[in-house]
């Protein structure tokens, strides 16, 4: 029943989000990373939250989906904050305790810091949320295509992805198997202290690696039966196109990052 | 050789590196336009060597083999002899690329260059034929095994093969699993006219087939239609093969002196030879 | 020993979009020195089931008692259960691990803190009851086996640890006819001389009908039917209609019957049959 599990973070769906050319969406995932670096004070980082707020609108996403990106990282946007707080180099001091001392400027950065943090994966949250691995795989190959002119693997990176994909649940679920079979060995995986542990993996991994090699192989067997040799005289099934959506997207993200911009050329909210 | 012939093996010997004996010697055989061969053999017997063989995936070190009247020793044919003579193997879970259905499907297809538009035909007719359309766009690794075969199948038939071999392809298949996948390929070679050679070690999926080989030790043992075969109770045992209950019955009862036909192979023929022997009187 | 099974009901991954309730309201007792053969096609539960007969899964509801206790009670020793029911999964190959045959079957006595000789004394009783000759198979490698002697060294690992009740999951699951008799044939021998409690889980009912005393027939997480093969065999209509298989030999039998032979009801033996046909037509040729 492990193979249930959904790969990644997508969370499926027909929006206009979902229905967009990968291409563009990593395009402007791209953009946006660069708009929140823009950002300077409190009021550009209300902007950005309101404009993913929007985002998660069109794409008919819980706006708790894209904080649980956040919850896994919460420990480094803590530390983000807390390295900020007492390193930064200032001297308007606010606090002092013993050697610590906390000043304007610190509190400044360990506030502007974490949020760039809190919203760079909010946002990217929200492009792979709503690509499935398959189709983003799709779209990095696409767009790594004019590299293969200077020899770079664009077309071989993207199927090593692709049966990475197709291969994961099945070697979950095998793993499962073959946990459960050595348990019924008398084999413990769950106490003692960590070596213990990590040699109590051997008997998992030494199968499971050994599995994989013989699929691999056998993979390998029945892709040259159906006539594979590589990236060239390909043809693909399903080719990309942009659409109306991808450039009414684009159209957005320029709004949004001018604004940011002028924003931060005229007015200043901070601390 | 006959023209008509899809494949024809003309003294093949074969020998895996490292491996002291050799795999195939001397094996001689045509596989006829149109019919359903079966290969039958315990594990270690050659067949599926002989199967990797007809697929260009193995040159012969002895001997020609011509698909459809390519050799296979001639490397620029490669690609034209897979196309012609697919393949669909053993393990369900490790023969398909693809995350999506219909994708794998068309994987073959976009390995030898099919303009895009005429593969989404293809994978459409493809899919039918396999009674697989409905999961078009399901991931491999949610279907069952039998469902996971069709999608070979379907991947295999897409480009438009003469003939498609399958080695041991109900192996790791639960009965009904195998049911379909038996049921699928014989609506293809009547209906479609495709060639099938169907490698196996069930008697009773190679009851249903034209025509039986029984492979021992790299050569050919015995060969004809089931009915030929099977019959040769001591012969098959001999070669580690099951005998079909019915047909070890009727060999049984022979023994036993009661003049039944030699040749039953199923429960309904069995019923018939017992009414016709109660009737004499 | 016996096991007992109440209400049992097992739901993976409860609470998620994939919830999925695998068995429903199992109730079942295995005694002492039964072979069970248990059938159901694929997804009928009969995995899930077994698995709770070690503790390697843990029920929604109800309960499993080995020799009167609670599986599941926080003083039992899942590892001495473990011990006490040995079970062998589908494909057991794929779990051999260890750089020597001897060293993989002693993975299991070794994990239960026995001393090297009596480790030792195991992993050659293990490899006899398997038929793997303990002097020319011991410093294999696990990966040069054929696959018939990987299948029966895995085998032997888990008989390694001397279970009283042995559980197989499929044992002759892609074997050929010969790899499969050999299984078939050790664990025959393995019930009838160590009374071993065996429970065999299998689509064949040709494999299973020559062996068992008793068959179990699973149906969407339910038991359907349980009895001797003979009750079983008889209701060949009802097995169908759960995509089940008749042994060939009952099928003839029923065929018989509605021509209006007289062949015992119950008869699915080969030898039945052929006792059967011999008598009806040597009363026409009198």
């Amino acid at each position: 029943m492990l193979k249930n599990i959904t790969l990644g973070q997508y969370y499926p769906g027909h929006s206009p989000v979902h229905r967009m050319d990968p291409r563009m969406k990593i395009y402007l995932t791209i953009a946006y990373i660069v708009a929140v670096f823009l950002v300077k004070d409190l009021l550009g980082y209300a902007l950005a939250f309101l404009f993913l707020l929007f985002m998660a609108r069109v794409a008919q996403i819980n706006l708790g989906f894209l904080m649980r990106g956040i919850k896994a990282l919460r420990v480094i946007v803590a530390f983000t904050f807390i390295i900020n707080l007492f390193f930064s180099t200032g001297d308007t001091p606010l606090l002092s305790w013993g050697i610590l001392r906390i000043t304007r400027e610190g509190l400044q950065n360990a506030v502007y810091f974490s949020l760039r943090l809190i919203f760079l994966v909010m946002g990217t949250s929200m492009l792979t949320l709503t690509t499935s691995p398959v189709v983003l795989t799709d779209g990095l190959e696409r767009m790594m295509r004019p590299l293969a002119r200077v020899h770079f693997p664009a077309h071989e990176l993207a199927m090593m992805m692709t049966i990475a994909l197709r291969f994961i649940p099945t070697l979950l679920e095998e793993a499962d198997k073959i946990m459960k079979a050595q348990m019924a060995r008398g084999a413990d995986f769950e106490s003692g202290n960590l070596l213990a542990r990590a040699r109590a993996m051997v008997p998992l991994l030494v199968p499971l690696f050994v599995g994989a090699f013989r699929r691999a192989t056998e993979l390998a067997m029945a892709m040259e039966a159906r006539c594979y040799r590589g990236g060239a005289h390909r043809t693909r099934m399903r080719e990309l196109g942009y659409t109306r959506l991808d450039f009414a997207a684009l159209g957005v993200m320029a709004a949004f990052i001018a604004l940011i911009v002028a924003q931060g050329a005229f007015v200043h909210v901070g601390l | 050789m006959d023209q008509s012939d899809k494949i024809v093996v003309q003294g093949v010997r074969y020998t895996y590196q490292d491996a002291p004996d050799a795999a195939l010697c001397g094996v001689e055989l045509s596989v006829h336009a149109g019919e359903f061969l079966a290969v039958l053999g315990h594990n270690g017997s050659g067949k599926s060597t002989l199967a990797k063989l007809m697929n260009a995936l193995y040159v012969p070190a002895e001997g020609h083999i011509w698909v459809v009247g390519m050799d296979t020793r001639d490397d620029a044919l490669v690609y034209d002899i897979r196309q012609h003579a697919g393949m669909v193997f053993q393990n369900p879970d490790n023969q398909l690329v693809a995350t999506v259905v219909e994708e794998d499907v068309a994987f073959g297809m976009e390995n030898i260059g099919v303009p895009p538009a005429q593969m989404r035909i293809r994978v459409d007719e493809a899919l039918r034929a396999v009674n697989m359309q409905d999961f078009r766009t399901a991931a491999p690794h949610m279907l069952s095994g039998g469902q996971k075969q069709r999608v070979a199948i379907a991947g295999v038939l897409a480009m438009q093969p003469d003939v498609i071999i399958l080695d041991e392809s109900t192996a790791m298949l639960d009965p009904a699993g195998r049911r379909e996948v038996l049921q699928t390929v014989r609506r293809l070679q009547r209906e479609e006219g495709i060639t099938i050679v169907w490698i196996t070690h069930y008697m009773d999926e190679a009851a249903q087939a034209d025509r039986v080989i029984v492979m021992n030790e790299g050569q050919i043992a015995l060969s004809g239609t089931p009915r030929e075969v099977f019959p040769q109770v001591e012969r098959l045992r001999e070669l580690r093969l099951d005998v079909p209950p019915m047909t070890e019955l009727a060999h049984d009862l022979a023994a036993a002196g009661v003049p039944v036909r030699a040749d039953v192979l199923t429960v309904e023929e069995m019923v018939e030879e017992v009414c016709r022997l109660s009737s004499k009187t | 020993m016996s096991i007992v099974i109440e209400n049992l009901t097992h739901t993976y991954m409860p609470g998620s979009p994939f919830q999925a309730t695998a068995i429903h309201g199992v109730s079942l007792t295995i005694r002492d020195g039964e072979f069970i053969g248990l059938i159901g096609h694929t997804g009928s539960g009969k995995s899930t089931l077994i698995q709770h007969l070690n503790g390697l899964l843990r029920p929604s509801s109800g309960r499993v008692l080995i020799d009167g206790k609670d599986l599941f009670a926080k003083d039992t020793d899942k590892r001495e259960v473990r011990r006490k029911v040995g079970l062998v999964f589908q494909y057991p190959e794929n779990q051999l691990f260890e750089e020597t045959v001897a060293a993989d079957i002693a993975f299991g006595p070794k994990n239960l803190g026995l001393s090297p000789e009596e480790v030792d004394a195991r992993v050659r009783d293990a490899c006899a009851q398997v038929h793997l000759d303990y002097e020319t198979f011991k410093d294999r490698s696990v990966f040069e086996l054929s696959g018939g002697q990987m299948r029966r060294a895995a085998i032997a690992g888990v008989l390694a640890m001397q279970p009283q009740t042995l559980i197989l999951d499929e044992p002759c699951a892609g074997l050929d006819p010969r790899g499969r008799d050999e299984i078939l044939g050790l664990v025959r021998e393995l019930q009838r001389t160590r009374g071993t409690t065996v429970v065999m889980v299998s689509h064949s009912m040709d494999d299973v009908a020559s062996l068992v005393s008793r068959v179990i027939v699973m149906n969407r997480g339910q038991i359907a039917m349980d009895g001797t093969p003979r009750e079983i065999f008889r209701q060949g209509e009802a097995l169908r209609a759960m995509g089940l298989d008749v042994p060939e030999a009952a099928r003839l039998a029923a065929r018989l019957r509605e021509k209006g032979f007289d062949v015992p009801e119950d008869a699915y033996l080969h030898g039945e049959l052929l006792e059967a046909i011999k008598r009806i037509v040597g009363g026409a040729h009198a």
